[in-house]
């Protein structure tokens, strides 16, 4: 535990402090969502669409390093939220109504009462224990999802889900959903980071750095992270929503133990603790998987792990830490 | 009236006997101490009492409420607040940062999920800053802050939870003389409606500090009195030295 926990905290308290400088950050926001909101216009559709399923996979990246990095709770199941939510958002599209935030709500819904039902006992353990217990719920959620075909399609995925529809027209063009995702993932992002910047937030920066301390001091320790596991569970199954709409199929891997490891992969390399460095990380995993990937043969995961390698060597902070060391040696 | 009363304490690991039977009353606003050679127990009756460790048998109730059943937690929305006897802060957080998060859960207001601007924590932040001395040191991250400075804040720490029982394990432990003979004065000039439990080593310390003091050998109670019946006490010197005299440990 003291491994993984080890670099979140000088990135965490870059991230999320009131003592970070504020002008360059709003605009270097302002920046990020225009060219992100422009991408569509001047890309080829394929581009773009790789650019969705990196905001797809980096709000699901950020609701990791909610737990990861501000809690300092290390988890290798969250993809079983992820997945839920986008079986849920898939099968609600298909069998009730695709129209606009019904998928999105039933996606987080179900991603919430999943780490609901699972989180009570993971949050009451620390260290390795909690690391194999949301593995077992990882893997357990992977053979539900295996086993329950009528729901889910079992091993041939479910498919057919339809475009997104707002207000009745369906979002068939590569760019409206780009802008669609953009729109949610923005939401998202702003919901966690104001969580992270909350009274709540600093005290589960307290959790990550002494939970014993937060104890004496009179916090109920188990109940915040319970509550947090939750809210990064319906965060995740919001971004599997996301990926049922940008995807429009959602197979066994995605629920899997695989997902959830690049997402910590994601959340290591952007700088656990600063949510944009997860979406950095987000990034950068799924360019090397997804657009990188075909090209090395299929051997985009062993490029992965060098990565993974070269930044624990190079950048113990991750992505996030390489600003801080700039600024901290001028 | 009692702010704290224990009665038959006891909790061992494996065959020790840790803490064995310890009756203890602390009279509302007293300056209590508790000392004992090494291996006494102190730290660990410590733990039953704030509830860090669960007693084996006995009880424990805080100003006539039993809250043996009780957790941590509970315990310290109920006014029972300590320090650590190795200063354990939060290695992310600035001095103000680290106050401000136990004042935030004692000043009334919710722990929202959303930002908010609390003027209130941060001010009372500031004050128990200043009344440890740590004005100056505000907004210097914990890890840069001396092993004195953290004991310091720990008390801050503490004094933020609003407590009506203080208990300090070894406040002064490590400290500087100058640190610790200012941490004297800030514990004497503490006001009276907060009763005060400390372990100490520094016997100095205690006969300045305390108007009683609870004697532990082997998890057990040796003598409960005044600082003069104990420093008068044949039995506490056994104790504390073996058959050797050592008197100039209480005398000079």
């Amino acid at each position: 535990m003291t491994a993984v926990e080890a670099p979140a905290v000088p990135g965490g308290a870059a991230a999320v402090t009131p003592r970070a400088p504020r002008g360059w950050t709003g605009l270097v926001t302002v920046v990020v969502v225009v060219v992100l909101a422009a991408v569509p216009l001047f890309l080829a559709p394929f581009a773009t669409t790789t650019l969705t399923r990196i905001l797809v996979f980096a709000l699901f990246a950020v609701s990791l390093d909610l737990l990861v990095g501000v809690t300092g709770l290390p988890s290798l199941g969250h993809a079983a939220y992820f997945g839920a939510g986008a079986y849920a958002a898939g099968w609600v599209s298909i069998n009730v109504t695709a129209e606009a935030p019904v998928p999105l709500l039933a996606g987080a819904a179900v991603g919430a009462v999943a780490a609901a039902l699972t989180g009570w006992i993971t949050v009451r353990s620390a260290g390795v224990f909690f690391l194999m217990l949301t593995l077992a719920i990882g893997e357990t959620m992977h053979q539900l999802a295996n086993t329950w075909d009528s729901v889910t399609g079992g091993a041939n995925g479910l498919i057919g889900i339809p475009s997104v529809r707002i207000a009745g027209a369906p979002l068939t063009n590569a760019g409206f959903v780009h802008w669609y995702v953009l729109a949610v993932f923005l939401l998202g992002f702003a919901l966690v980071w104001l969580v992270a910047r909350s009274p709540f937030g600093t005290a589960l920066r307290g959790i990550r750095d002494n939970e014993p301390r937060m104890r004496a001091i009179g916090y109920p320790t188990a109940l915040y992270k319970y509550a947090v596991f939750v809210f990064a569970g319906g965060v995740a199954g919001l971004a599997g929503s996301l990926l049922a709409a940008q995807a429009r199929f959602v197979a066994l891997p995605d629920i899997g133990f695989l997902t959830a490891a690049f997402a910590l992969l994601a959340v290591v390399i952007g700088g656990a603790g600063s949510l944009w460095g997860a979406c950095l990380g987000a990034a950068l995993v799924i360019l090397v998987r997804d657009a990188l990937g075909p090209s090395l043969g299929g051997h985009g995961t062993l490029l992965l792990g060098a990565v993974f390698v070269l930044v624990v060597y190079l950048l113990p902070r991750g992505a996030a830490g390489v600003r801080l060391r700039r600024r901290g040696t001028s | 009236m009692t702010a704290l009363r224990c009665t038959g304490l006891s909790r061992s690991f494996g065959a020790l006997k840790a803490v064995d039977g310890v009756d203890l009353a602390v009279g509302t606003g007293a300056r209590h101490a508790l000392i004992g050679p090494n291996g006494a127990g102190k730290s660990t009756l410590f733990k039953l009492v704030s509830g860090t460790m669960r007693a084996h048998s006995g009880a424990v109730e805080l100003a006539g409420r039993d809250v043996t059943g009780l957790s941590e937690v509970a315990r310290c929305r109920l006014g029972m607040s300590q320090t650590m006897q190795h200063a354990s802060l939060f290695g992310s957080m600035t001095a103000a940062e680290t106050v401000a998060l136990a004042a935030a859960r004692h000043e009334g207001g919710r722990i929202s999920p959303l930002p908010r601007r609390r003027p209130a924590v941060w001010t009372r932040a500031g004050e128990l800053l200043a009344e440890v001395g740590l004005a100056e040191r505000r907004d210097v991250p914990v890890p840069a802050l001396s092993h004195g400075e953290r004991k310091q804040l720990e008390v801050a720490l503490a004094l933020a939870c609003r407590p009506s029982l203080l208990l300090l394990d070894e406040p002064a432990a490590g400290m500087s003389p100058a640190e610790s003979a200012r941490l004297v004065e800030l514990l004497a000039g503490l006001p009276a409606e907060i009763t005060v439990l400390f372990v100490e080593h520094d016997l100095d310390l205690v006969f300045s500090l305390a108007d009683s003091v609870t004697v532990l050998h082997l998890g057990r109670v040796l003598l409960s009195g005044t600082p003069d019946e104990v420093r008068a006490s044949e039995a506490v010197r056994e104790a504390y030295l073996g058959a050797g005299r050592r008197e100039e440990l209480f005398t000079a």
